[in-house]
Parts: structure tokens; C-alpha cells; sequence
């Protein structure tokens, strides 16, 4: 890599294969939209039992696990972040 | 015993019908005995790459149809006596055969062939199904944009899925220049994303264009990707074989020219 290449900008071929591999991470996992938005609702759903959950913050997405975290493989990954607001100490258990 | 190849890639027009002509001209002259197949059926191409479109009697429907025997639609190659192709018909649709069908043919056809070379439709419905349905190994063709590479990672799941197991891969038109400026994926960062095997990487070359237009595959020719497609040919045959070093030669054509 030449010195100069940290100033540029990516070039479009390291944009191709990030986003090739964003992509195939979804199509991998047969993992369609519809079937993401119910996995999303459910999980709102079981969560809310327990806590008030900031709604306009949660992200819930099919990533990829690093190959490093992962014994050298790369597996898709649910990756979720729900911030609560409260937790709800009254549900019944 | 003769080995049944599947050409084939999800996406249309990567070059999955020159690829076939090239390899199986390239195992012909090899001294291999070869049979190419237009599995294509609606849209045939195979014959007129080969230069064969002439010579058409019968084809795949006819024979699977029993309305011919299989020695009577094998047209012979008019430079390589041991080439042969069946192609597909023009006139029926991909439904007229099925799996079970073409599994019987590539069977029998393994018996007297080294290699039964299936080229592919586009797709991944019923022609596709029928093209891999007696495959012993498949070469996955792709390109190096994100569309073929996303249709080549969904078809060698498919592959898998099929309990095809040997599967590698042929990156169709690089371009160096763009590679080295960074604005063409190269064979390696196509590999590294769909984690098969690289059996061959062939150069964007205008001399595909000729041969096409005069209907004579250019593999073993001098041209970058004549030799490219006659390595892939001898790594087919199990032969170690280097790959080129694309931008190398390219230079080295170049300082010719320029002398």
C-alpha cells in the first residue's frame, strides 16, 4: 500500500466486496425481510414482559461473526440491541 | 469411466457457453474424448460458438424423446475428430426434460466420453436441475461484479445442497488495469468471499470476440485467454498448472508492441 492510499478514499472495489458480503450474510441465512420482522416483533414482544423498551433505539440485524471470534470460521450472527428504559419489577414471573 | 462437468453460473451472459466451448475444445485437444451438451433448451448458442450451427440434425429433446439414437444427434467437431456436441433444441422448452432424463443420458454418454461437458442455462428453475442432475463436479463461472458473484455464492449452495462436491471456481473477464487501480475486484477477493476453489481466472480479451464471431473457440491459442482457458483444461486433467500472472504478460505484450 502506498503512503498515498491513506488519504484516498476506498476504492470501489473494497465497496464491492463489503457490500457482496453484507449481502450474502442475509442471503445465507435464507433470512428474509418478513421472517426478520417477525423475529423482531417476537423478541419485543417476550422483552416487553420484563421492560419498558426504547422502541426508536433497538437494532436487530443477521450479521456475521468475525472469523477471529469464531475458530477461523465466519457464521451468521443475530446481533441485537434493545436499550431499556426501565426494568419492569412488577411482571409476574 | 468418463467424468460429467457442469458449466454453469446463476446469472446470464458471465460467459458460461464460451467457457464450455473453450474447455471442451481445450480436453479435445488434449486427446480427450469429449461430448459438449446445450442444455439450454429455447435458446441454444453452443452450435454457433462452436461454428457447428450447420450441421444440426438431430438434438438433446430428440434423443431423450427416443425419436433418434444418441450417435446420430452427436454432431462432430470440424477441427477436433474427437469432440462431438448434442445440442439443445430450439423449438421446445426446458420442461421436455427432466432431471431423471438427463441422468440417464450423461450415465450412458460416461461410458464411451473421458468428459461430458453440460453448458447451463442462466437460472436456477428446472433447466438448471436438469444440467446438474448427473454432474460428478461443476465449474461455477463468474465475473468480477457484485451481481454474478452474489448469483454464484446462491448456486454453489445449491450445489452443495445437490451433493455436488467438487466444485471450483472460473473468474471471467478481469481486467488488470482496473484490478491494480482498485477498481475491479480481483480472482482473490472473489474467492476469498465465495470460499470455493480458483481453477482458472481469464482475462477480459478482445480475441473471445473474434473467435465468437468466426465460431472457433481460441483455447491453446497465443492470446491471454486462449492460454487461460488451456490451463483450466489441463487443471481439469489433474495437471499442477501456475496461474498466469495476467499483468505480467500483459506487459510483456506491450513492450512487444511498442518495439
Amino acid at each position: 500500500m502506498k503512503i498515498t492510499d491513506f488519504f484516498k478514499k476506498k476504492s470501489s472495489s473494497d465497496i464491492a466486496k463489503d457490500r457482496l458480503k453484507l449481502v450474502l450474510v442475509s442471503d445465507r441465512a435464507s433470512c428474509s425481510p418478513e421472517l426478520m420482522q417477525k423475529i423482531r416483533s417476537d423478541i419485543i414482544e417476550v422483552l416487553s414482559k420484563y421492560a419498558e423498551i426504547d422502541m426508536d433505539g433497538i437494532d436487530i440485524n443477521i450479521t456475521s461473526l468475525d472469523a477471529e471470534d469464531n475458530g477461523g470460521k465466519s457464521a451468521p450472527a443475530l446481533y441485537a440491541n434493545i436499550p431499556i428504559k426501565n426494568m419492569n419489577h412488577n411482571s409476574k414471573l | 469411466m468418463g467424468e460429467v462437468i457442469v458449466i454453469t453460473s446463476g446469472k446470464g451472459g458471465v460467459g458460461k457457453t464460451t467457457s464450455s466451448a473453450n474447455i471442451g475444445t481445450g480436453l479435445a485437444k488434449l486427446n480427450k474424448k469429449v461430448v459438449l451438451i446445450d442444455t439450454d433448451i429455447g435458446l441454444r448458442n453452443l452450435d454457433v460458438v462452436l461454428g457447428l450451427e450447420n450441421r444440426i440434425v438431430y438434438n438433446l429433446v430428440d434423443v431423450i424423446e427416443g425419436n433418434c439414437k444418441i450417435k446420430q444427434a452427436l454432431i462432430r467437431d470440424k477441427r477436433y475428430e474427437n469432440l462431438f456436441l448434442l445440442p439443445a433444441a430450439q423449438t421446445k422448452d426446458k420442461t421436455s426434460v427432466t432431471p431423471e432424463q438427463m441422468k440417464k443420458l450423461t450415465d450412458e454418454l460416461k461410458q464411451d466420453y473421458d468428459y461430458i461437458i453440460l453448458d447451463c442455462p442462466a437460472g436456477i428453475e428446472q433447466g438448471f436441475k436438469n444440467a446438474i442432475a448427473g454432474a460428478d463436479r461443476a465449474l461455477v463461472v463468474t465475473t468480477p461484479e457484485v451481481s454474478a458473484v452474489r448469483d454464484a455464492d446462491r448456486i454453489i449452495g445449491l450445489l452443495e445442497a445437490n451433493e455436488i462436491k467438487k466444485t471450483h471456481l472460473i473468474v471471467n473477464r478481469l481486467r488488470p488495469e482496473m484490478v491494480k487501480r482498485g477498481d475491479m475486484m480481483s480472482a482473490d477477493d472473489v474467492i476469498d468471499i465465495l470460499a470455493i476453489e480458483l481453477i482458472g481466472q481469464v482475462p477480459d480479451d478482445e480475441s473471445i470476440v473474434v473467435a465468437t464471431n468466426n465460431g472457433e473457440p481460441l483455447v491453446g491459442d497465443n492470446s491471454l485467454a486462449g492460454q487461460a482457458y488451456m490451463n483450466i483444461c489441463r487443471r481439469i486433467t489433474g495437471e499442477q498448472v501456475p496461474f498466469l500472472d495476467l499483468e505480467a504478460k500483459k506487459g510483456l505484450f506491450s513492450w512487444f508492441k511498442k518495439k
